[in-house]
C-alpha cells in the first residue's frame, strides 16, 4: 500500500514540489509579507506551525470525520491553529505581529495548508502526515526567506536589519514595495523555468544525439 | 481505540458512502467545541501580555510627546465637554501633569489619509502658550525612503517642538522665520503636509474643549 | 462623511488596490484572468460576495464579537461560507440567468483570501456599516479592474512570440509587477495636496 518512503514524504515538499516555487500555492503571504527577512521568517514559521498542527490532528482523527463535512472540519481545525498562532505572536513578538498585520489571519485561506490536508493528511498515518507537513512547511519557509532576503538586500541594503553596504548604497526601494513582490517571484520563476528547460533539453540530447526541438 | 467502525483501515471514507446527518452534526459540533475550548485557553494565557504591549506602546508615545510628564490622566471629550468618566464613544485626550500636579499639556491622537494610507499621529499641545510639545507618527505606510521620513527624519520631527498653533506648512527653505512655520519635506510634500493638516484639524476640533487649567483635577 | 467614504472606496479600488498592492484575491487573478469576458463575470461575482461579507462582518462586529473577540476568525469563516452558500441557492431558485453568469464562481470565491481579507481589514480599521460597504464596493471594483486589465494583457500575449520558459506564471507575475507599479501612481490622490 505504501508507495513512498518516509524520506520521500519528508523531502518532497522542500524543493521538488515546493509549494510556492513549483505549485504556486500560498502566493498571497509569499508576496505580501516578504519585504524583510524577519517578516518572512515569522510568516514561514507561523505557517509551519499551523500546517504541522493541522496535519497531525486531522490525520489522527481521519477515521471519524465523515466525507461530507471533511472540508468544513479541516477549515475549523486550521482556523483554530491560526487563532492560536495569531495570539501567541501578538503576545511574544508584538512588533512582528504588527508588521504582519492581517496577513496572519489570512493563513487560514492559504490553499497550501488545506491542500495538504485533503491530498495527504486525511489519507495517511500520523507519522507520515507529520513528515509531509514538516517537508512542505520547510519548503514554504525556504521560498519565503529566499524572497525576503532578495527583496530586503536590494530594497533596503540590509539583511535582518543589519546594514550591508554602507552609506553609499542607494536602495532599490521598489523591491520592498508591492511591485517588488511580483517582480521577485516572477524573476525567480522565470529562472527556475529556464534551468528546467535546459535540463530537459540536455537529457533529450543525451538520449538522442540528433537535435530535438522541445518546448517546455 | 474503537474507531474505524464505518471505514476499515486507514482508507478515507469512500465517496459513495453517506453518513447520517446526526453523525455530521456530532463531528462538526465536537470539532467546534474542541476548537473553541482551545482558543479560549490560549486567549486567557496570552491576553494579559497582548494588552500590556498595547498599553505600553501608547504609554511610551504619550510620555514622549508630553516630554516626560510626572503622570497623566485620560480625559474623554464629547463636543466641548471634557470629563474624567470613561466613555467608549468619546474621543480620548491625555493630560500630562508635573510633579506638583500642575497640568503641562494635552496629548492628542488623530489621523487622516496620507499619500499611501491613513497616517496616525500623536502630538503634545500646551493650550496656555498654544505651542506644540512634540509629535510622533503612530501608524503610516508611506513610501520607504521618501514619505516615511515623517517618522524617521529626526530633524523634521524635532521641528514640532515649540511650534505655535495654527501650523503653517512652508516649502523647505522658503520660510520667513515665523514661529508657526513647519518646513515640508522635499520629495514627501503630501505626507508631510498631511501631518501638519492632521494637527491643525485636531486642534480646530478639540481646541475649544481643552481648558488650559486642565479642567477639574480628579 | 461623504469625503471619508469616497477615500475608503478609492483607496481600496486604486490607491491600495486589493490585488496589486495588498495581494488579495491572487488565485482568480492568476487562474481566471485568461479571457476578458470571464474576468468581468468573476469580478461581478466578487463584488457580490464582498458586499454580503461586509454586511455580515458589520453585524458580527456590532453584536457578537465584542463579547468574544477571540472567536473572530472562526466566526468570519463559518458565517461567510454558510451565507454565500444560502445566497447561491437563493439565486439558483430566483434567477437562473444570473446563476449561470455568476454561479460557478461563487463557491470558488468563498475560500478566496480577498473575502477573509476584507473581513479582517474592516475589523482592524474599525469601519462601521457604511464605511464597510464603501470598502467592500471599492475592493470589488479594484479586484475587477485588476482582473480585467490582466486579462486584456494576457489576451494579447497569446498572440505574441513569448520565449517558452516565460510562458505561464512567470510572465503573469512580471505583468502584475508592471500593473502594480502603474497603480502606485494613484498614491496621493485625494490627500492633502
Amino acid at each position: 500500500m505504501r508507495t513512498t518512503t518516509p524520506r520521500q514524504d519528508l523531502m518532497r515538499g522542500v524543493w521538488r514540489e515546493n509549494p510556492v516555487l513549483v505549485q504556486a500555492l500560498g502566493l498571497c503571504p509569499a508576496l505580501a509579507v516578504t519585504n524583510t527577512v524577519a517578516n518572512s521568517l515569522a510568516m514561514g514559521l507561523a505557517t509551519f506551525f499551523v500546517l504541522l498542527g493541522s496535519s497531525v490532528l486531522i490525520s489522527s482523527f481521519r477515521r471519524w470525520v465523515p466525507g461530507e463535512v471533511r472540508i468544513s472540519t479541516y477549515i475549523l481545525v486550521i482556523a483554530t491553529f491560526v487563532s492560536v498562532a495569531d495570539m501567541t505572536l501578538a503576545a511574544v513578538v508584538p512588533d512582528i505581529h504588527k508588521a504582519l498585520g492581517a496577513f496572519i489571519a489570512l493563513i487560514v485561506v492559504n490553499c497550501m495548508i488545506l491542500g495538504r490536508q485533503e491530498a495527504f493528511a486525511s489519507k495517511n498515518t500520523v507519522a507520515r502526515a507529520a513528515l509531509d507537513a514538516i517537508g512542505t512547511g520547510t519548503g514554504f519557509l525556504i521560498a519565503l526567506t529566499m524572497m525576503g532576503a532578495f527583496r530586503e538586500i536590494l530594497g533596503a541594503g540590509t539583511f535582518l536589519g543589519v546594514s550591508l553596504f554602507g552609506p553609499g548604497f542607494e536602495p532599490w526601494v521598489i523591491m520592498i514595495l508591492p511591485p517588488g513582490g511580483f517582480l521577485t517571484l516572477g524573476v525567480i520563476l522565470l529562472l527556475l523555468a529556464a534551468v528546467e528547460q535546459r535540463r530537459v533539453r540536455r537529457r533529450a540530447m543525451k538520449q538522442d544525439p540528433t537535435p530535438l526541438r522541445r518546448a517546455a | 481505540m474503537t474507531g474505524g467502525h464505518m471505514h476499515g483501515g486507514g482508507a478515507p471514507p469512500p465517496p459513495g458512502e453517506r453518513a447520517s446527518s446526526g453523525r455530521l452534526l456530532v463531528t462538526l459540533g465536537g470539532a467546534g467545541a474542541v476548537a473553541g475550548g482551545l482558543i479560549v485557553l490560549v486567549f486567557a494565557a496570552t491576553s494579559p501580555a497582548i494588552e500590556a504591549h498595547r498599553a505600553e506602546r501608547l504609554d511610551n508615545a504619550i510620555r514622549e510627546v508630553l516630554r516626560g510628564p510626572d503622570r497623566y490622566d485620560t480625559l474623554y471629550v464629547t463636543g466641548t465637554q471634557v470629563s474624567v468618566d470613561a466613555n467608549p464613544d468619546a474621543e480620548r485626550v491625555y493630560l500630562g501633569r508635573d510633579a506638583s500636579g500642575r497640568p503641562t499639556g494635552f496629548a492628542i491622537v488623530s489621523g487622516a489619509p496620507g499619500f499611501a494610507d491613513v497616517i496616525e499621529v500623536i502630538f503634545g499641545y500646551d493650550p496656555t502658550t498654544e505651542t506644540l510639545l512634540g509629535m510622533k507618527v503612530l501608524e503610516s505606510k508611506e513610501t520607504p525612503g521618501l514619505g516615511d521620513r515623517i517618522e524617521k527624519d529626526t530633524a523634521w520631527v524635532g521641528q514640532f517642538v515649540g511650534v505655535v498653533s495654527p501650523l503653517e506648512p512652508v516649502k523647505a527653505g522658503r520660510g520667513t522665520g515665523k514661529p508657526t512655520e513647519v518646513d515640508l519635506i522635499t520629495g514627501a510634500t503630501i505626507s508631510s503636509r498631511t501631518v501638519v493638516r492632521i494637527i491643525n484639524d485636531a486642534l480646530a476640533r478639540l481646541g475649544p474643549a481643552l481648558d488650559p487649567n486642565g479642567g477639574t483635577p480628579p | 462623511m461623504i469625503a471619508n467614504l469616497a477615500w475608503i472606496f478609492l483607496s481600496a479600488a486604486v490607491i491600495n488596490n486589493f490585488t496589486l498592492a495588498l495581494f488579495l484575491g491572487l488565485c482568480p487573478f492568476m487562474g481566471v484572468s485568461g479571457k476578458v469576458s470571464t474576468a468581468v463575470r468573476m469580478g461581478g461575482a466578487n463584488v457580490f460576495v464582498l458586499t454580503i461579507t461586509s454586511i455580515c462582518v458589520s453585524a458580527l462586529n456590532t453584536w457578537v464579537l465584542p463579547r468574544a473577540p477571540y472567536l473572530r476568525l472562526i466566526a468570519f469563516i463559518v458565517v461567510i461560507a454558510s451565507l454565500v452558500q444560502i445566497v447561491e441557492l437563493a439565486i439558483k431558485k430566483l434567477s437562473p440567468t444570473l446563476f449561470r453568469e455568476l454561479g460557478i464562481f461563487l463557491p470558488l470565491i468563498t475560500t478566496n483570501c480577498a473575502i477573509l481579507g476584507l473581513a479582517v481589514f474592516q475589523t482592524n480599521r474599525g469601519y462601521g456599516f457604511a464605511e464597510g460597504l464603501a470598502f467592500a464596493l471599492g475592493a470589488g471594483a479594484g479586484l475587477t479592474l485588476a482582473l480585467v486589465l490582466m486579462a486584456s494583457i494576457r489576451e494579447l500575449t497569446e498572440l505574441s512570440d513569448v520565449p517558452a520558459a516565460a510562458r505561464g506564471l512567470g510572465l503573469v507575475l512580471i505583468i502584475a509587477a508592471s500593473l502594480s507599479l502603474a497603480f502606485m501612481g494613484f498614491a496621493g490622490l485625494l490627500s492633502a495636496g
